[in-house]
């Protein structure tokens, strides 16, 4: 049924929003779509190079490395923080001064900024004088984040799991006491198991906290830069460097503005394409509800 | 005013078609509001939705002929209308 429009002056109301997001986001990528065609070197020198910036960042190795290394990263987060957080979220109490408790102990890790993030773990896997450094290399394990590659990745992923699956954990917390308490005495008249429970009733249930949950926690991995700067800067090598870090060496290190705003451009699409995937997933759900 | 935007006639012309694209669309919408309705892709969409999946799907047919070919542009740009236009009446 199409519904006739009386009038369009709430229209007006939108304009300040317009106004904001054209002076804060319309206007800054019509200038990086400017500069992504040009060659410049200051104000009054600039030469239009047509797609070349584009082609030379196309066909760089370091991108899809670092295009590589982000997906994996990405992925990895999802993979762990997403279950961990679940069961986390199931294993909290539900009543009394223990899940109050629970839910303060839960939000720290989400109050502390990353540049300190990336600091507490810099210094906390230090072999010499952090705890989990010195922990590891006195049960003989060989661990220095510094020097060794797979160490390097494993403490970055632990300290995005430290600082963001509480995030997952409340959020399903959230979505697990929505659940009406019916729901559960019927599967104790079933006899249902705690499988099975969590299969048929929880799991279904928490479905749009979890989708929520994948897309800030997809988003927000997507685009890391502090941690991984401040832990490993990046190294051993380029092991460490991921999408953001390397659009900003080519940006404000070298000052290649050119290939930098061709690189943004292409990062911006990976990010529209991924986010209107998620938001066409969470509306598709909700109609089929 | 605007010389620090460094504007180049491609690009202007660029956001000048989406800017009348959006336009049109709007007074289209207007006139005669659209229904969501399925075609050939799968989900229901709605003109708007079709309009953004054509022009998304043109910005990466243009980056891997980019990625993968020196040849004119032009090529990708054809495509890409008829893309839309297929997506936008069929879609």
């Amino acid at each position: 049924m199409i519904i006739k429009t009386d009038n369009n002056k709430a229209w007006w109301l939108v304009l300040p929003v317009f106004l904001l997001v054209a002076f804060s986001a319309i206007i800054p990528l019509m200038t990086v779509v400017n500069y992504s065609v040009q060659d410049i070197f200051d104000q009054n020198n600039a030469y239009f190079v047509g797609a070349d910036w584009y082609r030379e960042v196309l066909r760089d190795p370091r991108l899809h490395d670092s295009l590589l290394r982000q997906f994996i990263y990405s992925f990895s987060v999802l993979a762990i923080e997403i279950p961990l957080g679940i069961g986390v979220a199931l294993m909290m109490p539900t009543k009394g001064r223990m899940g109050s408790l629970c839910l303060i102990l839960l939000a720290i890790p989400l109050l502390i900024p990353w540049n300190v993030v990336g600091t507490i773990w810099q210094i906390f896997g230090r072999a010499d004088i952090g705890l989990f450094g010195w922990t590891l290399n006195a049960l003989g394990v060989d661990y220095n984040y510094a020097s060794n590659t797979g160490d390097a990745w494993a403490t970055v992923l632990l300290m995005d799991v430290w600082h963001w699956t509480s995030l997952v954990a409340l959020l399903c917390y959230s979505g697990l006491r929505a659940i009406p308490e019916a729901f559960y005495q019927a599967a104790e008249i079933d006899r249902a198991s705690k499988w099975a429970v969590f299969r048929y009733i929880q799991l279904p249930r928490l479905k749009s906290v979890l989708v929520i949950g994948i897309l800030l926690r997809f988003m927000d991995s997507f685009m890391i830069y502090t941690e991984p700067f401040v832990l490993t800067g990046g190294g051993p090598g380029n092991s460490t460097t991921f999408l953001s870090q390397t659009l900003t060496k080519m940006a404000i290190g070298q000052f290649d503005l050119g290939p930098a705003a061709a690189f943004s451009l292409i990062y911006f699409l990976i990010v529209l394409l991924v986010s209107w995937l998620f938001f066409t997933t969470i509306t598709y759900m909700d109609k089929a509800k | 005013m605007i010389s620090w935007m460094a504007w180049t006639l491609p690009v202007a012309i660029f956001f000048s078609t989406i800017g009348i694209i959006l336009v049109c669309m709007t007074v289209y919408e207007l006139h005669s509001p659209c229904v969501e309705r399925k075609g050939f892709l799968p989900i229901a969409t709605t003109r708007g939705d079709r309009l953004f999946i054509g022009l998304l799907a043109s910005a990466y047919f243009h980056l891997l002929y980019v990625g993968f070919s020196d040849m004119t542009l032009w090529l990708p740009l054809g495509l890409s209308a008829v893309w839309l236009a297929i997506v936008l009446r069929w879609g």
